[in-house]
């Protein structure tokens, strides 16, 4: 348990120094959006690597977040926190809501119906002209600020995004260690076997979706107030797959893996530049080779390595 | 009057439409049933069958039929070879992996096609004119004459392959229990190969078929990959007639929601009815329930 | 003595070093297109053009004698990339002055970022809300949507038609076209009786089509880009619409022909003057730039030298004009490209002003029939 504690402390003090020698460079500006992705990522992490549900359809709840930011703040000019916070319960009590029916499928099944839902969502933003803007997107919305300090620069939005990454993975490793976070991992083993024990395992499923989704509204909430445009073809189906290849490369089940996962995705596309146009094909490439050679994701690797090499002081 | 037209119209661009997403949905259901994955990647198939027909035709100069054949051989071949290197080494892979395999395949797969052929949309002409047919107050084009043709012949071919052919029930015995048909020496990864072939094979003849009428371009595997998945959802993923039936109503309820309520909100209303059927009768419209054992 | 000569050489040959170092130094422009995804058949010729009027200008010596380097990124046409990499082209490359985005999405998310740095944006893209209001830093090329639509609105009111149907595209292009669409109708006497949207994936517009073949409409406008247009004009054809059906300038190429085949006989649509270079009448000022941009491309790139390449080559000109004029700062550009007057480019002929950045009036499109699987001017 120290280990965990010392651990995420380090990793902090890492995030919290990173941007020294990146001043002035467009680096911390690809950060922010490391960090938002992360933040997506964690909630589909929880879903998937602990609970083992699978969602194809994270896009609509992001969307949902930077839209119903988007547009209390420039309709209503409601105060940007407030509309945050606003938005994040309403979309996880719309995400309460349809969880019921959907955690009832499983497999393939559940993949397709959240696609629907994301694929649903997405139509909407882009048709609902009048409220969103349409396809021309909503622009004008403000940058978040405290007092008189506003947050537009990259360097206070890095900050800004990476506090609140660093608070929802603290509350991720607090859930996944606890009884709740057990509970996740029975369901995830033998969803019938955990019945049987007594889980409730229809709520803790509706739970950890209802979770995730309230992360996703808060990165669509940051996402919008950084960017101050939005557009529907950013919260669209390319989005879920990426959050979901993030979450695999990283490490299913892994809360630093996730971002891990968010950091190398968001990169990838800087140091692929070289490639142009093959980059497409060496992502499909990536993600096939991962899932077959290298399931556990990058933050096995460590431990696959401890495996591979002799143990000290046997007797080899 | 008038009205009664306008929707004998939707209907019969809705079954022309619809008869596409049966083809694409037995592709899946097929691959579904011998393996139990869904190949996410399908749609890719029917969009190499319309993007290597035109470069036959174009490029290499071969008459339509002889390109037609060149086509659908080159994506069975790519099915074969999907199977080899992406399937065969997760024996026992989680649906999860599996996914993920078959949607980094449908990346790669356009990716190579859109540096291969470029991001561009390109015609197919019509197989026998453009001429429009007048039907009931409606209108058709010879094109969607051949869309239902091949349907059918699909549809009776697979019929006698999965019901009169040692091979057909081979496979069905693989989808009801895969250990079982070991046992009776069945080779169950001949069996997962012959599904690969023939799904890619069929897909990509849908993809030929409706070239000429909607045209193809690198990326037209995703939204149709789609559709027919709903399909064979709606026909709870059998071979047969239910996938068939499921994407014909797919079609129609699209094409009647684009005419009657909003053309924008099309899409939306083919996956809204996705989401009942799933929500409500997951099995499908036509199947009884299943029984889950643990 | 020595002493005298030998500083005098060292300081010579500093000044012939400086002077060579100063010299040398290239002018650093950035280029944001969306050379592959769906905006692919905008930002590759974009791209295309860009770097080969870059290339002739450095060949004919550079601009004030100093060569220009073009830096080229991919936005892929998403918001998100277009914003990062119009931070790098800032932060890291230093440049003075960027070109592109070429979709409005992209153009507007990257408006805020420019704005924040003081560089100037010479955007390739068409959106009327991107000079509208004006900012200060951002320029474009392409010619407005609502001149797009003045023209065919004109030609329809010449012809007595008032009933209009529009079928537009629900993306970004599309449905800034539908609200100039709807918002000019009135001052042309003219009334939208179906207003109708399809997917930009769609295969099949037969419904929207019944439906305004028993409309009461006179005319149908599409509003859209390849393919969802060529679609509409077979479908249409099938049909049997009889109607006359107008395209946006979405379609100014020969691939819509080649796409929508039999169909696309007796289309009209507006277009920039790159389409029917050869038909223009001698006088017209445009006319030498234009038979040079046509040749160059087909020359460079053996295809044809289009509507969209276009938006960038006016794009480098007018940064050439700005930087020649005494700019080579980016508050000295933007002031230099505020001052252009009378630039006979390929989209138009461009004349800025402090309260107008989009340059052109309603003569930069001439309405276009399709005969004979080639374009013909209206008069």
């Amino acid at each position: 348990m120290k280990y965990a504690k010392l651990k995420f402390f380090i990793f902090s003090l890492v995030v919290l120094l990173a941007p020294l020698p990146l001043a002035g460079d467009y680096l911390l500006n690809v950060l922010v959006f490391v960090g938002i992705n992360g933040i997506l990522a964690l909630g589909l992490n929880l879903l998937l690597g602990y609970a083992g549900q699978i969602s194809l359809g994270q896009a609509a709840f992001f969307g949902l977040g930077a839209y119903g930011s988007g547009v209390l703040t420039t309709m209503y000019a409601l105060n940007p926190w407030l509309a945050m916070i606003i938005v994040a319960v309403c979309v996880a009590l719309f995400a309460f809501a349809i969880g019921f029916p959907v955690l009832r499928l499983k497999g393939h099944y559940l993949a397709m119906a959240t696609l629907g839902v994301g694929v649903i969502a997405n139509i909407a933003f882009n048709e609902t002209i009048d409220l969103t803007g349409g396809p021309s997107g909503l622009s004008g919305i403000p940058n978040l600020s405290i007092g008189d300090f506003v947050f537009d620069t990259d360097l206070s939005n890095y900050y800004l995004v990476w506090g609140f990454a660093l608070v929802m993975m603290l509350l991720s490793l607090n859930l996944v260690n606890s009884r709740f976070g057990r509970g996740l991992r029975a369901i995830h083993d033998s969803e019938v076997a955990a019945r049987v024990m007594g889980i409730n395992a229809r709520l803790m499923k509706v739970q950890v979706f209802t979770l995730s989704a309230f992360f996703s509204a808060i990165a669509g909430s940051l996402y919008c107030h950084v960017m101050t445009f939005i557009s529907p073809t950013t919260f669209g189906f390319h989005i879920s797959v990426e959050l979901l290849t993030m979450v695999v490369i990283g490490g299913l089940g892994s809360v630093y893996g996730s971002i891990l996962g968010a950091l190398l995705l968001t990169m990838l596309p800087e140091m692929l530049r070289t490639f142009h146009d093959y980059d497409i094909i060496f992502y499909g490439l990536l993600l096939i080779s991962m899932t077959i050679y290298m399931p556990g994701g990058l933050v096995s690797i460590p431990a696959t390595l401890r495996r591979l090499l002799p143990a000290r002081g046997s007797n080899a | 009057m008038d009205f009664l037209n306008q929707v004998t119209q939707f209907v019969i661009s809705g079954l022309a439409t619809g008869a596409i997403y049966a083809l694409i949905g037995l592709s899946y259901a097929i691959i579904f049933n011998s393996t139990g994955i869904i190949n996410f990647a399908q749609g890719e198939f029917v969009m190499l069958g319309g993007v290597l027909t035109i470069f036959s035709l174009n490029v290499l100069q071969l008459p339509l039929l002889v390109a037609i054949v060149v086509a659908v051989a080159v994506t069975t071949m790519v099915g074969l070879v999907f199977e080899r290197l992406a399937i065969r080494p997760l024996k026992n892979a989680t649906p999860l992996a599996l996914i993920i395999i078959t949607i980094g395949a449908s990346i790669l797969i356009r990716g190579v096609v859109m540096l291969l052929w470029g991001k561009d949309t390109q015609a197919l002409p019509a197989f026998s004119g453009n001429s429009p047919i007048s039907l009931a107050g409606a209108t058709l084009l010879p094109q969607h004459l051949w869309i239902f043709g091949v349907t059918i012949l699909v549809i009776a071919a697979s019929r006698m392959f999965f019901h009169h052919t040692i091979s057909g029930k081979a496979m069905r015995a693989c989808s009801f229990n895969r250990r079982a048909a070991n046992l009776v020496g069945i080779s169950v990864g001949r069996m997962v190969l012959l599904s690969f072939v023939i799904s890619a094979a069929l897909g990509s003849l849908a993809g030929v078929i409706i070239a000429p009428l909607t045209m193809t371009a690198y990326d037209v595997g995703i939204m149709l990959g789609l559709k027919g998945f709903c399909a064979a959802i709606m026909g709870g993923m059998g071979s047969g007639l239910g996938t068939v039936l499921g994407g014909l109503i797919l079609g129609t309820l699209e094409s009647l929601g684009a005419g009657l309520i909003s053309s924008g909100y099309k899409d939306a209303i083919a996956f809204f009815i996705l989401l009942l059927i799933l929500f409500i009768r997951p099995q499908g419209l036509f199947k009884k329930g299943e029984t889950e054992r643990v | 003595m020595k002493k005298l000569i030998s500083t005098a050489l060292v300081s010579f040959s500093l000044l012939c070093l400086s002077t060579a170092a100063l010299a040398a130094a290239p002018i650093k422009i950035g280029a944001l297109f969306a050379i592959t995804g769906p905006a692919s058949f905008l930002g590759e010729p974009e791209r295309n053009t860009a770097q080969m009027m870059v290339d002739k200008i450095n060949k004919a010596g550079g601009v004030k004698g100093r060569q220009l380097e073009l830096i080229t990124y991919d936005t892929g046409g998403d918001a998100t990339k277009a914003v990062q990499l119009a931070n790098k082209l800032i932060k890291n490359d230093n440049v003075v002055a960027i070109i592109g985005p070429s979709t409005t999405g992209d153009a507007m998310a990257v408006i805020p970022v420019v704005e924040k740095a003081g560089i100037p944006l010479v955007a390739c893209a068409a959106g009327s809300k991107i000079t509208d209001p004006v900012k200060k830093w951002v320029f474009k090329t392409a010619q407005n949507d609502s001149l797009a639509v003045a023209r065919i609105y004109e030609q329809l009111k010449k012809e007595k038609k008032s009933k209009v149907a529009i079928l537009t595209v629900s993306d970004g292009f599309g449905s800034s076209g539908r609200e100039q669409l709807k918002a000019q109708a009135a001052n042309f006497g003219i009334e939208i009786v179906s207003d109708d949207t399809y997917g930009p994936k769609d295969t099949d517009m037969t419904a929207q089509l019944t439906k305004i073949r028993s409309s009461q409409a006179q005319a149908v406008i599409c509003w859209g880009t390849n393919p969802g247009p060529a679609v509409i004009a077979r479908n249409a054809k099938q049909l049997g619409l009889t109607l006359p059906l107008y395209m946006s300038h979405g379609v100014s190429s020969k691939k819509f022909i080649d796409l929508a085949g039999d169909a696309a006989e007796g289309i009209r649509l507006p277009s920039g003057k790159v389409l029917v270079a050869d038909l223009l009448p001698k006088s017209d000022k445009q006319k030498a730039s234009l038979m040079a941009y046509v040749k160059d491309y087909q020359n460079h790139f053996k295809a044809e030298g289009d509507h969209f390449g276009g938006h960038a080559w006016d794009a480098v000109m007018l940064l050439k004009g700005a930087i020649e004029r005494g700019g080579d700062t980016p508050e000295g550009i933007r002031t230099q490209l505020e001052a252009t007057r009378n630039f006979a480019g390929i989209g138009g002929v461009f004349n800025y002003s402090a309260q107008d950045h989009a340059g052109l009036n309603k003569d930069a499109f001439v309405l276009v029939e399709v005969r004979n699987k080639d374009w013909k001017l209206v008069k």
